[in-house]
């Protein structure tokens, strides 16, 4: 398996055990931060993988919990952000800031790395 | 070069974990508030009501069931098990709504939302709301019993509170990134306070003042009479009060303070803010039981204001609305009786013009200084300073109005006046009718309950109804309170209360009915001063014409009543319009609205456009007539709707009628009446191109509007609902039936009810908004009373709740 789709699997599943263990939010930056640490990546992949894998890890889940409800409370959070009656928005938006959060902590993560292995 | 763009990097994480973790002006902190672990995701979804859950401090197992409408039918073994189960099962699906009204209450709101609020918390202060809330519980204290219930059912509040994690929280928590506090005694209090000021808050006795200045008596007493020219009281005019051997406080020869009010009056009540109950005894009965109803009107917020349970013990069930943070059912009925209640106004706030010394230490009264008391209030700003404010008490109570709030003068203030200060065992009123089994525990309940006076309306399976006017009622001279007092007169102050017992009641009367609707509660007969600045003069007439109208009613009956949309006041002048406008020279527009008026037959239904046409007409027109009232400087009153169209008709001619602005031409009634016409087809055109069709749906536009502000991501809109105010279906805009019940006293009773909204706080619940569209179509849900917990029908699930063994 490549480097660049173990990444993207770690930076998920850490993720998922954070949010079990009843992390907060920041877990995914926390998970994002240490793959980056152990496998790291080179170049925009450093960012973009941990953004795809959180992005699909947080859309997905908050996609089961709202299908489940028939995304009534998803839609009124569209109309809260001016975004109309769009449930799938409002997914996409929480997807890309958990996304934003790990794609960020994940280059700081691999700087870190940088400083060790060159050193 | 690495250490610097790990340094960036540092800081870029850091700057991307602050702005999400915070929140921005309106902005929630979008990575709390999104994330699917703790965020609102997990508020997508339905309280769960299956089960068995500890908690503590139970003596026994307490069966909660419930039915398809979300209503729990609490059965516990003993009172205290039941009002802690009512707080918690109130707090597991209304905790934000709970919490935050006692936070509007006590004057707390910038805690939560911030300086946008500093102006509001400081109002409420000054007007000794938490003052106010600490004499009730002075009160609840020397009654061991209640005190003890009210402690259980703030214990089942903090068992469900201290249940949660972050992710449980009430979705608005997360908006606006705050958490919730503990319940305590006083949070009980303050939400009684919060209904005392709702209902018994308001008052236009310094408006009165300046008007009074303004225009003199006799002009005053003609605009702003104390009684109108047709009363259809509460207790029927016919009832013999010579039993009634305390005499009203003579009045005094002293001269009320000459005062203008120039500072801005604090916001009011809604003026809207009333009810309407009856009952039928059981000779006007179809089955020959009484039958009871009653609709409080509120504003219509979501959540909704009433949560409805049935709770009951092996020594009681009772069933109906509750307010969330209060103990027992407000209005409903058990196996014996049922009740409900409408605002009984009643002049109970009153100003006093205080005079301070030098350093506003002392207040003179009876012609010496007296020492103020002065009550710290410490405002706690959300991302701001806390502001200290110091409201000044006198014997009569807070100086609400002084050199710190609104008024500029270092030596004097406003003080109120006010029984939502003097502390009232209100609760234990509520607690005993749920356990009342007739007119005597009915009545003995009553003795309790001082504010905000209420119309409680009473029916029982015996066969008994009645009407008991009820709250601590002062007994004034003829005028006092109606204007600013003398606050150094000890002459003005109050002398004393009238009597309970002698607090206006009916039972049983011969015409077979009882019936209230905020109109006068007794005519001038009644031997003690009865002034409230507007009583209500359409509602009444219409329920009692209709209660008159015929020997036998039945559920339909009242069904139809509650959503009677006649417009009586409408039609008391628009055929008097009709005739004497000028009807000349009308252009195309006006020629066609003047159409449809003629052909409106005064029901303010859905597809009319009547409805709207009248609104627009009457707003015009009573601008134009009261525009010698307009001020930008001071606060005035202008006169009521019924006296308006009384002084149209009867005196088309008078002074009054002129428009101002028009200084070469007098105009009349008449006069007015066409000018005000042609307005309003300008004002409906101008809408109809902005809206479409004007017809009343449209027009009015109904709306229940979310308690933070009207958030409109979680308040409904365009509700398809006719009626408005002074119409027995008193829907407005955002304000109207807040709940409707009937309850026929069969043994055991069969009851029916319906409010707008929904039993679930949680916008993410089908259960949130899912009564609006029954209510407004109205029709009612058949409350399921259930015997008991194990011969229960109808339920779609059961939670069990145990103690700590």
């Amino acid at each position: 398996m490549n480097k660049t789709l173990v990444n993207l699997i770690i930076t998920i599943v850490l993720a998922y055990i954070f949010s079990a263990l009843g992390m907060d939010w920041w877990s995914v930056m926390l998970a994002a931060s240490v793959t980056a640490y152990i496998i790291p990546l080179k170049g925009f992949k450093v960012f973009l993988m941990p953004f795809l894998g959180i992005l699909l890890f947080w859309g997905l889940s908050a996609y089961l919990l709202s299908s489940a409800n028939d995304f009534i409370l998803a839609k009124q959070i569209g109309v809260l952000f001016s975004l109309g009656e769009n449930p799938y928005l409002v997914i996409l938006i929480t997807g890309i800031i958990g996304g934003l959060a790990a794609g960020i902590a994940a280059i700081f993560g691999k700087q870190l790395r940088s400083l060790r292995s060159k050193s | 070069m690495k250490y610097l763009k790990l340094l960036i990097s540092l800081v870029l994480t850091g700057a991307i974990f602050y702005g999400l973790d915070s929140k921005f002006g309106s902005i929630p902190p979008l990575g709390k508030f999104l994330n699917p672990y703790n965020g609102i995701w997990q508020n997508e979804t339905d309280e769960s009501i299956e089960g068995e859950l500890i908690i503590e401090g139970l003596a026994d197992e307490v069966i909660v069931h419930y039915d398809e409408a979300l209503i729990p039918h609490v059965f516990a073994q003993n009172d205290k098990d039941l009002y802690r189960a009512q707080g918690y099962i109130t707090a597991k699906h209304r905790l934000w709504q709970l919490e935050f009204q006692t936070y509007a209450a006590a004057g707390r709101l910038s805690e939560i939302v911030g300086e946008a609020a500093i102006e509001y918390d400081k109002r409420e202060r000054r007007r000794g709301m938490g003052y106010g809330a600490e004499m009730a519980i002075e009160k609840m204290k020397s009654d061991p019993v209640t005190y003890n219930l009210v402690e259980s059912y703030a214990a089942g509040v903090n068992s469900y509170i201290n249940s949660l994690d972050p992710k449980d929280y009430p979705v608005e928590y997360k908006l606006l990134n705050y958490k919730p506090e503990p319940w305590t005694i006083n949070k009980t209090a303050l939400l009684l306070m919060y209904m005392t000021k709702m209902l018994a808050g308001g008052d236009d006795d310094l408006e009165y003042t300046n008007t009074l200045q303004l225009l003199g008596k006799e002009n005053f007493d003609f605009l702003l009479p104390d009684f109108f020219d047709i009363t259809d009281p509460v207790i029927p005019k016919e009832t013999d009060w010579s039993y009634i051997d305390v005499p009203q406080t003579p009045t005094p020869f002293s001269e009320l303070p000459q005062d203008t009010i120039a500072f801005k009056i604090a916001e009011k009540p809604h003026p809207d803010n009333g009810s309407n109950n009856w009952a039928v005894s059981g000779s006007k009965s179809y089955s020959g039981n009484p039958i009871l109803a009653n609709d409080p009107h509120l504003g219509l917020n979501l959540p909704s204001i009433w949560f409805v349970m049935q709770l009951s013990t092996p020594d009681h069930n009772s069933f109906g609305a509750t307010l969330p943070g209060a103990l027992g059912v407000i209005s409903g009925f058990n196996e014996y009786i049922a009740w409900g209640e409408t605002n009984a106004t009643r002049d109970v706030l009153d100003w006093y013009k205080i005079e301070f010394n030098e350093d506003r230490s002392m207040y003179r009264h009876d012609g010496q200084w007296k020492p103020v008391t002065i009550r710290t209030e410490t405002i706690k700003v959300k991302g701001g300073e806390t502001v200290t404010d110091s409201v000044l008490y006198t014997h009569h109570g807070p100086v609400m109005y002084d050199i710190n709030f609104m008024d500029d003068n270092p030596r004097s203030g406003y003080a109120m006046k006010w029984t939502g200060h003097m502390g009232g065992n209100n609760q234990k009123t509520f607690i005993e009718l749920n356990k009342g089994k007739n007119y005597e525990d009915y009545v003995n309940a009553l003795k309790n309950y001082v504010a905000p006076a209420q119309n409680f309306v009473f029916a029982s399976t015996e066969g008994d109804i009645a009407l008991w006017i009820q709250g601590l009622l002062p007994n004034k001279w003829e005028g006092q309170g109606k204007f600013l007092l003398d606050g150094s007169n000890p002459e003005h102050d109050w002398q004393g209360f009238i009597p309970q017992e002698f607090n206006a009641h009916t039972k049983n009367p011969e015409r077979g009915f009882v019936s209230s609707a905020n109109q006068h509660p007794v005519d001038e007969a009644y031997p003690y001063y009865v002034f409230n600045d507007g009583y209500e003069t359409y509602r009444n007439r219409v329920i009692n014409d209709f209660f008159n109208s015929k020997d036998s009613f039945d559920i339909q009956d009242f069904k139809e009543l509650h959503n009677n949309n006649f417009n009586l006041k409408a039609s008391e002048l628009v055929p008097y319009m009709l005739e004497h406008m000028n009807k000349d020279g009308f252009n195309e527009n006006e020629q066609r609205v003047f159409n449809e008026m003629s052909n409106w037959k005064f029901n303010n239904d859905l597809d009319e456009v009547g409805p709207s046409i009248w609104r627009s007409w009457w707003y015009n027109l009573y601008q134009m007539v009261w525009d010698e009232l307009d001020s930008e400087d001071i606060a005035l009153s202008k006169p009521y709707d019924y006296q308006t169209i009384y002084a149209l008709t009867k005196f088309p001619e008078h002074d009054f009628m002129d428009i101002v602005e028009t200084t070469d031409t007098k105009e009349t009634a008449h006069d007015l009446f066409r000018l005000s016409f042609e307005k309003a087809v300008v004002n409906l055109m101008e809408w109809q191109e902005k809206n479409g069709a004007y017809n009343w749906n449209n027009y009015k536009g109904t709306y229940a509007g979310h308690l933070l502000q009207g958030l409109p991501a979680f308040s409904r809109f365009d509700i398809p609902i006719g009626g408005d105010r002074s119409i027995v279906n008193a829907t407005s805009k955002n304000h109207g039936p807040s709940w409707r019940m009937i309850v026929e006293m069969t043994s055991p009773p069969t009851a029916l009810g319906i409010y707008p909204g929904g039993q679930s706080g949680n916008p993410g619940s089908k259960y949130y908004d899912n009564f609006i569209s029954d209510w407004a179509a109205g029709e009612y849900l058949e409350l399921n009373f259930m015997p008991s917990a194990s011969n229960a029908t109808g339920t779609i699930s059961t939670q069990t709740l145990k103690p700590l063994q």
